[in-house]
């Protein structure tokens, strides 16, 4: 790892002051993606900016179907959430299913908002569920917010405070995970509610999360695995790695979208 | 450099390291509490777990700096006095490792995981939870057995004998 100055925010004012005051900086939430990135030298921030310690950023407030969740909740927290299984089964499920208990100690929904890995889990689920990203200067909708690999509309200094959405009538997420990582080689979430059927995709375009709009206008009339039957994807837009091929991914992403929806259907 | 001071195995300790360096680092070569390992630069082995504040984390994923001001538990810590703590007994008797190297970190969270489940646990559960420990040597049968002892007899169910 490279040198690195670490500063401890107080506030959000206090971390935009910092932030400002820095030559290449970097803010740290749970640190799950980037000390192992500065740890492999792929990341080298002349200044850290630790966001944990922020008051008033961390839980999950329920009330009817609105869900807000903070950015500093951790993958733990959501995992172990009764409130948010209730409003929100699949999410529950994913934040499950996010690497191993260790990382979920830590990792946080901000973090993985702020980073739009095109492997990570929850952009699939923001995206799906029409979520509103709430930042320290604006409200955005998930579908404007992340804007390819790696990449999201946040602005130099910008800070992800919390992600909200309306809780679906159904929903299902289905990944298949990379045997090594736990990372999803391709991961579907659908959604059903007052706004319609979305069906968004991560692991597996080769731009980052995506929605599946043939297969969201198949589900709008026949909520089932069947109306899925013959949907092909095509592989020209998909990821290849030594992990999958586009063809693999194209094909796992129908598949992981049949057992997603019938996961919703049976629940 | 920076000032850290935290709370390790019960003891109040203060130190300068520079930025950069990780918790484990600071545990293993400041203060020498070598128990804690690593086994890999990518995060995923788990030889490096340690408490912090109660929970079971990478050492080796996060910085001395961030982890300030905190509580840290390490292997060397479970059982401040002479005898095994019940999961390390529970390795022991039920043969839950071969050369060792992983143990420190799968002790670390199968403590933790009993901490998690107070309805108990089961195989499936703790096969699961065992994601991020990786064993090269046991094939895992038997530190799944010493898992399911060592939470059992921490439950107070079954005594383990550390003999
Ligand atoms: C072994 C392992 C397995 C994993 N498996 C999975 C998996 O299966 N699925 C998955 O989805 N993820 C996985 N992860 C990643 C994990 O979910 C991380 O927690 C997550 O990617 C980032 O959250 P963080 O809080 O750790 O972010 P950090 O690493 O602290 O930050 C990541 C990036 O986001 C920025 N950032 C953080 N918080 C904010 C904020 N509030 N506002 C603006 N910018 C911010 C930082 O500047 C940085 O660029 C895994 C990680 C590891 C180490
Ligand atoms: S040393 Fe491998 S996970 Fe920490
Ligand atoms: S006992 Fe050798 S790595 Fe687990």
């Amino acid at each position: 790892m490279y040198q690195t100055t670490y500063h401890r925010a107080s506030s959000l004012e206090d971390a935009a002051k910092l932030h400002a005051g820095g030559d290449d900086p970097k803010f740290v939430a749970g640190g799950m993606t980037l000390i192992p990135a500065m740890k492999t030298r792929l990341s080298a921030p002349s200044d850290l900016i630790d966001l944990r310690h922020i008051d008033g950023m961390k839980g999950i407030r329920i009330s009817g179907q609105q869900v807000e969740i903070g950015a500093l909740t951790t993958h733990a927290d959501l995992a172990q959430s009764k409130e948010l299984e209730k409003a929100c089964h699949s999410l529950h499920y994913m934040a499950n299913h996010v690497g191993d208990p260790l990382v979920r100690h830590l990792g946080t929904m901000g973090g993985c908002v702020a980073n739009n890995d095109p492997a990570q889990d929850y952009p699939a689920a923001l995206l799906a569920l029409d979520a509103t990203i709430i930042t320290t200067s604006r409200e955005m909708k998930a579908d404007d917010f992340f804007t390819g690999l790696f990449e999201t509309a946040l602005e130099e200094g910008e800070i992800v405070k919390a992600v909200r959405f309306t809780a679906p009538d159904q929903c299902g997420y289905e990944k298949f995970r990379n045997p090594a990582s736990r990372y999803a080689m391709t991961g579907v979430f659908v959604a059903k509610g007052a706004g319609g059927v979305r069906v968004a995709v991560t692991g597996a375009g080769d731009n980052g999360v995506y929605r599946e709009t043939e297969m969201e206008e198949k589900l709008a009339a026949n909520f089932s695995a069947d109306a899925l039957e013959g949907v092909t994807v095509s592989p020209s837009n998909m990821m290849s790695d030594i992990h999958a091929s586009a063809e693999y991914r194209a094909n796992l992403v129908v598949v992981m979208a049949k057992r997603a929806v019938a996961k919703a259907a049976g629940h | 450099m920076s000032d850290v001071s935290m709370v390790v195995n019960g003891r109040k300790v203060t130190g300068n390291v520079e930025d950069r360096t990780l918790l484990v680092q600071y545990l293993r070569e400041n203060l020498g509490l070598t128990g804690t390992h690593v086994g890999c630069d990518t995060s995923q082995c788990g030889a490096c777990v340690v408490h912090l504040d109660g929970k079971a984390i990478k050492s080796c994923s996060i910085l001395a700096v961030q982890a300030s001001g905190s509580e840290v538990t390490t292997i060397e810590g479970l059982a401040p006095d002479a005898d095994l703590h019940p999961m390390q007994a529970a390795f022991k008797e039920h043969h839950g490792l071969q050369c060792g190297f992983c143990t420190p970190g799968m002790i670390m969270t199968a403590v933790d995981m009993v901490r998690r489940h107070p309805g108990g646990l089961d195989e499936k559960t703790v096969r699961n939870d065992l994601e991020g420990n990786i064993c090269r040597c046991t094939g895992y049968h038997n530190i799944v057995k010493s898992v399911l002892a060592g939470a059992e007899a921490m439950s107070g169910k079954t005594e383990t004998k550390a003999a």
